[in-house]
C-alpha cells in the first residue's frame, strides 16, 4: 500500500495508523489506544483514503488496510480535517494548563502547540461542571477537561471487565460516572488515569506533586508480585514521584494494579514513624540490640555482632538457617544462597514462608507463559482469585477467556474475578483437590463424598482431553491446607494430561527468581537438586525446639507467616539476624538489623512467575546508610572470614550467569528489553510503540520511544559460553505423595484462608493512599450454609478453631464452596486479634466449629 | 428481596424473557422502574443491573443517555411542550412561556406542589396538531392557551385519569405470553428448510 | 394539478374509527395477504417486493428488495422495524402504529417469511405510548388469530414479534444506534465498516432494518403484485408515499401521494392536502425532506415528489416531512432551531458533531437573540464545513453516522439563501420578525 507517496508493507487488517506509525508517519489521535478496540470516536486521526468514489476521510485508528491501498495523512483536506476536530475539542476545553497535573506532557496540549490554531474563535461561554469530583478512592475526575475518547470507560468495561464507570449523558453533556452508590474502586482504577489523554482523570497521590519537566524516569520491573510488570518509575530529585506502566508485550501490556502504581510512597516510609516496629518506618542505619532494645550502630560494629551471632550458632550443626529473599533481586538472592551454603555451611534456607509449593515441584512441571496461557484452548485454573493475588494475569486471562475458542475450567476453590468466565466451574472444598483431579482423569465413578456434578465433570474431561492446547494455571489455594494438596493434584495433572503446560501462580515478588539463585531448600544456584533442608515451617519448629540456634531473615517475617504464635515462640529462643529496609514486628526479636535498599533503589534482575527474567533500575537513592543487598552479604561473609568476590551486583550478576547459566548479566546489560525466560529459547520480543499519552519527553507530535531516557546501561557484553540452566524434572521426584486429609467433620466447616491484594503489608500499610483500601475482615460463606445457620450478610458469628475462639461478622459469597468459611491471610479481628490463629498449624486443613451470635 | 413490587418484578422478568439476550430488556425494565417509582431510583438501577447481568453505573449510564429516564424525581405528570421546527412555526415557544406562567414553575422543573414537571421537548412526532403538548406521554392536543389552561385544571382534578396513567408509558402495554416459539422449533424448522433448498439446487443442478 | 387517482395503499383503513382493531382489519381484507404470501415460496414473496421498486421509506430511501438481498446467510438472522420515528416534523409512522397496527403487523410476518427469519423486534420511540399499545395489542391478537407464534396459519413457519419501546432519542431512528437500543445500550450508532445490518445487525447477526411505512406497504404490494406498484409513480420512485406536511400551511396532516406525479406545489396548495399558506403568504423556503435536507425555495415548488428529482437538486426526499416557511418565518430562528435540535440529539461520540453542534448552536443563538457579528457568517460557514468537508450533496463526512453532516444542511441553506436576513439581525442586534 501507498502512504503519503510512499510504498509500505503491511499485512491485510493491520489498522492503518499502526502501519502508518511503522513506517514512520505519526497520525494523531486521541481516543485511539493500541491494547483496546478501536472505536473511532474522536476523529482526530482522519487521513484520506482513496476509495471507489474517490478520495473520503476515513478515522485511520478503525480503517483496516488492504492490498494497493492508497492513504493521504498530509493533504490540505486531511489537514484540514484534523485541524477541525482539534479546534472542536478545544471549544469547550478550560484553559487551565497551568494548573493541570497534565500539562507538560498532553498530547491535546502537544497537538495545540504543534498543529492547532493560534488563536480562538470561540467567543461562546464555555461549558461549566463543578470542579474535580471523586469518582474512586484513587481517581478524581475534571469534568470540564473530558475529551469524551472514552478510554477510561473502555477500559473499566472491556479490559478490567467491571464496569465500574461509565459514559452518562448525551451529546456534549456526556460525562463518566460511577454509580453514585458505589465508587470506582477497581484495583486497576490508576490505568484510566495513565491512559487519560488530558488533565481530566488525576490520581489522589500524585495530584500537584510534580510537574512533568521536574521529572526523570527509568524503566523497571514492579515487584509487588510475581508477574514482574513492566514499568516506568519517575522521580523529581531523588523522590519518587509516579509509576507508570510501559507496554511490555509478553507480560503486562502496559497495565498495572493500584498497589504496583501506588506504593511508592510506602518506599520513603512515613516521616513520622520512628518506631522499628511499625511497618513504614524506614530502616536507614544498622541496629543491634544493647540491654533489650535496638540502638544504632555502625556497620562494622553490627556486621561483627551478625557475624558473631551466626558463628556461634553454626558451631551446632544445623544450627542456622535463612528465612525470606522473595523480595530480592537474583543477583541479593543469590549472594545470601552463596553465603548460606558456602560461608554458613547451611542447606536450611528457604525464600517461601510456607505460603508456596515445594519449589523442585514446580520446578519439574513443564512450564507455560504468560502468552501460552493466553493462547490457550483451555485454561485449567487451580489457584486463588487472580485478581487478588496476581492482578495483571488476571487481566491477561481475561483478555484471552473472553475471545471466542478459549475455554476456562475452574476448580473453584473460593471467589474468582475469572469465576464469571468460566465454561465449567467445580467447586473444590479444602483438603480435595487431588481428589477432585483425580475424578477428572478417572472414567469411574467420583466418590460421593466428593459431591461432584456429573455433567461438569463431563464437559470438563471433554475439554481438557489429553492436554493438548491446556495450560494449567495453579498456586497454592488455601493457606490453612497442606500443600501436598495442591502438589498431588498438580503431578497428578502432569500424568493424566501429558500434553498440558503449567503456569504456576507463586505470588510473591520474585520468588521464582529467589528459587532459582538457591534460595530453597533442596535447591542450589541455578535449579540444581540437592539434599533437602528446612522449609521455613520446619526451621521454626527446629527453632521453638533449640535444634536451630538462629535465623538469618531477609526482609519481614511475623507479617508472612500463617502461624504467627509460632513463629513468635521460635523467635523468642532464637538469635536473629534481620536484613530489612523496613521495620516491622519481626525486629522486637532480632539482635542485629542491617539496612537494606528496597525497590526502586536497586539495580539487578528479577525472575516473574513465569520465568522470564527483567531488570530492575534504580530511580532514587536509598537513605542513610541502607546498602544493596548484594553488599550487605559480601561484607557479612568478611565479617565471617570468607570472601564472596561479589562486591557489585554486576559481579553477582555476572557469577550467577556464568556458573549456572542463568540469564543475569545478559538481562541487565539490556535493561529496557521484554527480558529472557530463564532456561526457555527464542529472541526477547520487539517493543511495542508506547502509547504516547502518558509519558514525559514523549510528545504525541513527535514521536519518540521510552529507550532513551532509561537508566545507564551498561556497555560491556556478558561472558560467552555459559552453561546450560539445569532444572529437576518429574521423573527425579517421583509423583507426589498423597496426602492424608481427615475425613469432613459434617457439623464443622472448613477452613480456608486466602491472600488478598490489599493486605497488611507494608506495601500497603506503608502507603496512606492504599492503607485505606484495606478491606474490613468478614468471614466469607456459602449462601446455603448462612441460610442454616439463621444469618445474612453482616451477620455475627461465633468461630472456634485451633483452641481459639473468634467472632466475625459475616457476607454471603456463592462462590464460596459449601462447607466453607474463607478468611483472609492476615485479617484482624475488632480487637486486633489475629483471625488466621483459627487455623491449626501442621494439620492438613482446619476444621472450624461455629455459631451464629 | 426485589426493590420492584411482586407484579411488576414478575412483570420483569416476562420482559426479559422476551429476549434473546437479558441485557436487551433494559429500556423496558427502566420504564417499569419508572412506573412503579416515578424515577429511575438508585434501588432500581440495581435491581435492573441484576436483571440484565450489568452494573449500576452501566444501567445508571445507560438510562441517563434517553431523555424519557429521569435520574431525579419528577412531578406525577410531566408536560412536555415541542417547540421543534413545526412547532415553532405555530407558536410553541409561546405556548411553552405560557405554560409556565400557568403552572408557576420555570421549564425543567417541578411545581411546588410535586403535581407538574414541566418540559421542553424536542420534536414528538404529532406536527399536524402543532404546537405539540403530551402528559405523561399522551397527546392532548391543546394548541392554545386556554385549551392547555382547561386541560390542566382537568388533570388537576383527576378528570383525565382514564388517558393519563401515572409516570411511565408501559402501563397498559403487556405481551399476553413470552417468546412463543422456542429456540429448538425454530433451529429444527431452519434446518428442514435449508435441507429443502439444498434438494432443490440439487435438482436444478 | 394534483394527481389524486391513486389506489390508497396504506392510509385505506383511517376513515374509520375502529381501523386498529382486528376485526375491522379482518373486515377490510386483512391478512388475506399474508395467507397469499405463505402460499408462494419466500423467495418469490422478496421478488415481488424487489419488482415493486420499494424504495425504503425511513429516510435513505435504499430499495427494500435490494437490502433484503444482502442479507447475509446465517442460521440466526433479524428483521427489525424501525418505528423511532424522531425526525422533526415527520410524523407518518405515528398514523401508521395508532390507527393501522395490523397492517403493520401483516407487513412484517409477510417480510419475515420472505427473509425466512424466525425473530423480529418493532421499535417503537417510547413517546408512541398509545402507538406502543396499539401495536401490542394487534401482536396479542394476530397471535390468537394465528398469524404469529408457532406454525402461522399452518404454513409450517413460525415467528416471533416483540414490541421494543424506546425511551427518547433521536439517534436511536439512526439503524446501528437503533441496534445497540435494542441490545440495552446506549444509543451509539456502530462504526463503519461493516456498512449494512444486513452483513452484522443484531447481537453480530445479520439483520435486516426496515421503516414502518415500508412494512406497511408489503400486503398492498402482495396483493396486487409488484407491478402494479410499479406501475405508480415513475422511475426508481413507485408507489404512493406518505408526505407529513408542516409548518406555514393551512392543513398541516399526512398524506399518501402518488409519487413524482403530484409536485411540491401539489402538496403544499391542493385542497386535498396542504390548501395553501395562511393569509395566502408567499413561500419563503421550504424543507423537503426532514430537518438533516438541505432546503429549497420557491424556485423548487414544481420538483416532482420523486427521490432523484428531489436528489438531482441537492437535496433529499429524506423521511417525507415537509416544513414550509413563508414570508413571516424567520429563517436565522429556525435554523438555530434546528441546529439546537441535533445540539441536543447528538450522541456524543465524534467530536465535530458534539462540540460542533453546540458551538454552532449557540452561535446562531448570538445571531438570533442579539449579539451577532459579520465575521460569525463566514465562522459558521467554515464550522460547517469541518464536519461536512467541502459542503457539498449528498455530504461529505467526519463523523460515524449522517447526523453530522446533518447539521450544516439548514445553517448552510439559510445564510446561503437570506444572508440579508442575517446581516439585518446583526444590524438590529435582534430578530427583526419579533
Ligand atoms: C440520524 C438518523 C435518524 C434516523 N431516524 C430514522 C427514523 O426515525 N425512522 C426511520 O425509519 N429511519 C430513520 N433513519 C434511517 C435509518 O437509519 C434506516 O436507514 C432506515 O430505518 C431503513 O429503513 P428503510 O430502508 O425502510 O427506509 C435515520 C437515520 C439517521 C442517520
Ligand atoms: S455523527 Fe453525531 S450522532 Fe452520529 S455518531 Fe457521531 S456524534 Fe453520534
Ligand atoms: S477516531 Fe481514531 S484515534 Fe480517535
Amino acid at each position: 500500500m501507498t502512504v503519503n507517496g510512499r510504498a509500505v508493507e503491511a499485512a491485510p487488517g493491520e489498522l492503518l495508523i499502526d502501519v502508518a506509525e511503522r513506517a514512520g508517519t505519526y497520525i494523531p489521535r486521541f481516543c485511539y489506544h493500541p491494547r483496546m478496540e478501536p472505536v473511532g470516536m474522536c476523529r482526530m486521526c482522519l487521513v484520506e483514503v482513496e476509495g471507489p468514489r474517490g478520495a473520503t476521510l476515513q478515522p485511520a485508528c478503525y480503517q483496516r488496510v488492504n492490498d494497493g491501498m492508497v492513504v493521504t495523512t498530509d493533504s490540505p483536506k486531511a489537514k484540514k480535517a484534523q485541524e477541525g476536530v482539534l479546534e472542536f475539542l478545544l471549544a469547550n476545553h478550560p484553559l487551565d494548563c497551568p494548573v493541570c497535573d497534565k500539562g507538560g506532557e498532553c498530547p491535546l496540549q502537544d497537538q495545540t502547540l504543534t498543529h492547532g490554531p493560534g488563536e480562538t474563535r470561540f467567543v461562546e461561554e464555555k461549558r461549566h461542571f463543578v470542579k474535580p469530583i471523586e469518582i474512586g478512592p484513587l481517581v478524581l475526575l475534571d469534568r470540564e477537561r473530558c475529551i469524551q475518547c472514552a478510554r477510561c470507560t473502555r477500559f473499566a468495561a472491556e479490559v478490567a471487565g467491571d464496569t465500574e464507570i461509565a459514559f452518562a449523558g448525551r451529546g456534549d453533556l456526556i460525562e463518566v460516572a460511577p454509580s453514585p452508590e458505589r465508587p470506582f474502586a477497581s484495583v486497576f482504577s490508576g490505568n484510566t488515569v495513565q491512559i487519560c489523554p488530558v488533565g481530566a482523570l488525576t490520581a489522589k497521590p500524585y495530584r500537584f506533586a510534580a510537574r512533568p519537566w521536574d521529572l526523570e524516569q527509568v524503566e523497571s520491573t514492579c515487584t509487588q508480585c510475581a508477574v514482574g510488570c513492566r514499568l516506568a518509575v519517575q522521580s523529581s530529585g531523588n523522590r519518587l514521584t509516579r509509576v507508570l506502566g510501559v507496554d511490555s508485550d509478553p507480560v503486562n501490556h502496559g497495565w498495572l494494579c493500584d498497589k504496583g502504581r501506588f506504593t511508592l510512597d510506602a518506599v520513603d516510609g512515613h516521616e513520622g514513624a520512628s518506631d522499628p516496629l511499625d511497618p513504614s518506618h524506614r530502616i536507614t542505619r544498622p541496629l543491634v540490640r544493647r540491654d533489650g532494645s535496638l540502638v544504632e550502630a555502625t556497620w562494622g560494629e553490627a556486621l561483627a555482632r551478625a557475624a558473631d551471632v551466626l558463628r556461634a550458632a553454626g558451631e551446632v550443626d544445623g544450627g542456622v538457617g535463612v528465612i525470606g529473599g522473595a523480595a530480592l533481586t537474583n543477583e541479593s538472592a543469590y549472594a545470601w544462597a552463596r553465603l548460606a551454603r558456602e560461608v554458613l555451611r547451611t542447606e536450611h534456607v528457604d525464600a517461601q514462608y510456607g505460603d508456596g509449593l515445594d519449589a523442585r515441584r514446580v520446578l519439574a512441571l513443564p512450564g507455560a507463559t504468560i502468552d501460552d496461557a493466553a493462547a490457550a484452548r483451555v485454561v485449567l485454573t487451580l489457584c486463588g482469585d487472580p485478581r487478588e493475588e496476581l492482578p495483571v494475569l488476571f487481566l491477561r486471562l481475561r483478555g484471552a477467556l473472553v475471545r471466542p475458542g478459549h475455554d476456562l475450567v475452574e476448580l473453584a476453590v473460593g471467589p474468582s474475578a475469572l469465576h464469571p468466565l468460566a465454561t465449567v466451574s467445580i467447586p473444590v472444598r479444602p483438603g480435595e483437590a487431588h481428589r477432585v483431579v483425580e475424578a477428572l482423569l478417572d472414567e469411574g465413578r467420583a466418590p460421593a463424598d466428593l459431591g461432584l456434578d456429573e455433567d461438569a465433570r463431563e464437559r470438563a474431561r471433554r475439554l481438557l482431553d489429553d492436554g493438548e492446547g491446556v495450560v494449567v494455571v495453579a498456586g497454592r489455594t488455601n493457606l490453612a491446607e497442606d500443600p501436598a494438596v495442591v502438589e498431588r493434584a498438580l503431578t497428578r495433572l502432569a500424568e493424566g494430561l501429558p500434553r498440558a503446560t503449567f503456569l504456576v501462580a507463586s505470588r510473591r515478588g520474585n520468588v521464582r527468581g529467589a528459587i532459582d539463585a538457591g534460595l530453597a531448600p533442596g535447591l542450589r544456584p541455578g535449579r540444581v537438586l540437592a539434599a533437602g533442608g528446612r522449609d521455613t515451617p520446619a526451621q521454626l519448629a527446629a527453632l521453638r525446639e533449640g535444634a536451630q540456634r538462629a535465623v538469618l531473615v531477609l526482609g519481614d517475617l511475623l507479617g508472612n507467616v500463617l502461624d504467627r504464635t509460632g513463629a513468635e515462640a521460635a523467635l523468642e529462643r532464637a538469635d536473629v539476624v534481620v536484613v530489612a529496609g523496613h521495620g516491622g514486628a519481626t525486629l522486637a526479636y532480632a539482635d542485629v538489623v542491617l539496612p537494606a535498599a528496597v525497590q526502586h533503589e536497586r539495580t539487578g534482575t528479577v525472575t516473574n512467575l513465569e520465568g522470564r527474567v527483567t531488570a530492575v533500575v534504580p530511580k532514587v537513592v536509598a537513605p542513610g546508610a541502607a546498602w544493596p543487598d548484594v553488599a550487605i552479604a559480601a561484607e557479612l561473609a568478611r565479617s565471617l572470614g570468607a570472601e564472596l568476590a561479589m562486591d557489585t551486583v554486576e559481579d553477582a550478576a555476572r557469577a550467577l550467569e556464568s556458573s549456572t547459566g542463568y540469564p543475569a548479566l545478559s538481562v541487565l546489560l539490556d535493561a529496557t528489553s521484554e527480558g529472557r525466560l530463564a532456561g526457555g529459547a527464542g529472541a526477547p520480543a520487539p517493543r511495542r510503540p508506547l502509547d504516547p499519552m502518558a509519558f514525559p519527553g514523549i510528545r504525541s507530535a513527535e514521536w519518540v520511544g521510552l529507550g532513551e531516557s532509561a537508566g545507564d546501561v551498561v556497555e560491556s557484553a556478558p561472558a560467552a559460553a555459559a552453561p546450560t540452566l539445569a532444572a529437576p524434572t518429574l521423573a527425579d521426584l517421583g509423583s507426589a505423595p498423597v496426602p492424608e486429609v481427615p475425613g469432613r467433620d459434617a457439623y464443622g466447616l472448613a477452613l480456608r484462608v486466602a491472600p488478598r491484594l490489599y493486605d497488611h503489608g507494608v506495601a500497603v500499610t506503608g502507603s496512606p493512599a492504599l492503607a485505606a483500601l484495606v478491606g474490613p475482615t468478614v468471614a466469607r460463606l456459602h449462601p446455603g450454609d448462612l441460610d442454616r445457620l439463621g444469618l445474612d450478610t453482616g451477620g455475627r458469628l461465633v468461630v472456634r478453631g485451633a483452641g481459639r475462639t473468634v467472632e466475625l461478622r459475616v457476607a454471603r459469597d456463592a462462590q464460596v464452596p459449601r462447607g466453607v468459611l474463607e478468611v483472609a491471610f492476615g485479617a484482624l479481628g475488632d480487637e486486633g486479634e489475629d483471625v488466621n490463629a483459627l487455623a491449626d498449624p501442621g494439620a492438613p486443613i482446619t476444621q472450624v466449629k461455629v455459631e451464629a451470635r | 428481596m426485589s426493590h420492584l413490587r411482586v407484579d411488576l418484578r414478575q412483570r420483569a422478568e416476562e420482559l426479559v424473557a422476551l429476549y434473546p439476550r437479558p441485557r436487551s430488556a433494559m429500556l423496558p425494565l427502566l420504564h417499569l422502574v419508572q412506573e412503579q417509582d416515578g424515577y429511575v431510583s438508585p434501588e432500581g438501577i440495581d435491581e435492573v443491573a441484576e436483571l440484565t447481568g450489568t452494573t449500576p453505573a452501566d444501567v445508571r449510564g445507560t438510562a441517563s443517555f434517553y431523555d424519557m429516564f429521569h435520574l431525579e424525581p419528577v412531578g406525577r405528570y410531566v408536560v412536555g411542550v415541542c417547540t421543534n421546527i413545526a412547532c415553532l412555526l405555530a407558536g410553541g415557544e409561546e405556548l411553552l412561556a405560557h405554560a409556565s406562567r400557568r403552572l408557576d414553575c420555570a421549564v425543567g422543573s417541578t411545581t411546588d406542589d410535586g403535581l407538574f414537571t414541566l418540559e421542553e421537548t424536542e420534536c414528538l412526532a404529532d406536527c399536524g396538531h402543532a404546537p405539540c403538548v403530551t402528559v405523561n406521554h399522551r397527546y392532548v392536543r391543546t394548541t392554545t392557551p386556554e385549551a392547555f389552561d382547561a386541560m390542566i385544571d382537568e388533570v388537576r382534578q383527576g378528570r383525565r385519569d382514564h388517558e393519563i396513567p401515572d409516570h411511565g408509558t408501559l402501563v397498559r402495554v403487556r405481551r399476553n405470553g413470552g417468546l412463543r416459539v422456542p429456540d429448538e422449533v425454530i433451529a429444527a424448522e431452519r434446518a428442514a428448510a435449508k435441507a429443502a433448498r439444498a434438494r432443490r439446487l440439487e435438482g436444478a443442478g | 394539478m394534483a394527481v389524486l387517482d391513486a389506489p390508497r395503499i396504506v392510509t385505506s383503513r383511517l376513515d374509520f374509527e375502529d381501523s386498529h382493531t382486528l376485526a375491522r382489519y379482518l373486515a377490510t381484507g386483512g391478512y388475506t395477504a399474508l395467507r397469499k404470501a405463505l402460499s408462494m415460496h419466500p423467495e418469490q414473496v422478496a421478488a415481488e417486493v424487489d419488482q415493486a421498486s420499494l424504495l425504503g421509506r425511513g429516510g435513505a430511501g435504499f430499495p427494500a428488495g435490494r437490502k433484503w438481498s444482502m442479507l447475509r446467510p446465517s442460521e440466526v438472522a433479524y428483521l427489525v422495524v424501525n418505528g423511532d420515528e424522531s425526525e422533526p416534523a415527520t410524523f407518518k409512522d405515528h398514523l401508521l402504529v395508532e390507527r393501522d397496527p395490523h397492517q403493520l403487523v401483516e407487513g412484517v410476518i409477510i417480510a419475515a417469511y420472505a427473509l425466512q427469519v424466525n425473530r423480529a423486534f418493532i421499535y417503537l420511540r417510547g413517546e408512541f405510548a398509545l402507538g406502543l399499545e396499539r401495536v401490542q395489542a394487534a401482536l396479542n391478537e394476530a397471535y390468537d388469530h394465528g398469524a404469529l407464534g408457532r406454525d402461522v396459519f399452518g404454513s409450517g413457519f413460525s415467528l416471533d414479534v416483540v414490541v421494543h419501546p424506546g425511551a427518547g432519542a433521536y439517534i436511536c431512528g439512526e439503524e446501528t444506534a437503533l441496534l445497540e437500543g435494542l441490545e440495552g445500550k446506549r444509543g451509539f450508532p456502530r462504526i463503519k465498516p461493516p456498512f449494512f445490518p444486513a452483513a452484522q445487525g443484531l447481537y453480530g447477526e445479520p439483520t435486516v432494518v426496515n421503516n414502518v411505512e415500508t412494512m406497511s406497504n408489503l400486503p398492498w404490494i402482495v396483493l396486487n403484485g409488484g407491478a402494479a406498484f410499479a406501475a405508480l409513480g415513475a422511475g426508481r420512485s413507485t408507489g404512493t408515499r406518505l408526505f407529513a406536511l408542516a409548518g406555514r400551511v393551512n392543513r398541516p396532516g399526512v398524506y399518501e401521494v402518488e409519487m413524482v406525479k403530484n409536485t411540491f406545489r401539489d402538496l403544499i396548495y391542493d385542497p386535498a392536502f396542504g390548501g395553501g399558506v395562511p393569509g395566502d403568504r408567499p413561500v419563503k423556503a421550504f424543507i423537503p425532506g426532514g430537518v438533516s435536507a438541505p432546503w429549497f425555495g420557491p424556485d423548487q415548488l414544481d420538483l416532482p415528489l420523486g427521490q432523484d428529482e428531489v436528489g438531482g437538486q441537492g437535496s433529499m426526499l429524506g423521511s417525507g416531512s415537509v416544513v414550509v416557511l413563508d414570508d413571516t418565518s424567520c429563517a436565522v430562528r429556525a435554523a438555530w432551531r434546528i441546529t439546537k435540535f441535533f445540539s441536543r440529539e447528538s450522541c456524543g461520540q465524534c467530536t465535530p458533531c458534539r462540540e460542533g453542534s453546540g458551538w454552532i448552536e449557540r452561535a446562531m443563538y448570538r445571531l438570533e437573540h442579539g449579539g451577532g457579528r459579520v465575521e460569525d457568517l463566514d465562522l459558521l460557514l467554515d464550522l460547517c464545513d469541518n464536519i461536512a468537508p467541502g459542503l457539498t450533496w449528498p455530504p461529505q463526512q467526519t463523523t460515524i453516522c449522517v447526523l453530522g453532516p446533518s447539521i450544516p444542511s439548514s445553517v448552510h441553506a439559510a445564510i446561503e439563501m437570506f444572508k440579508d436576513e442575517f446581516l439585518a439581525h446583526v444590524e438590529t442586534q435582534g430578530c427583526p420578525f419579533d
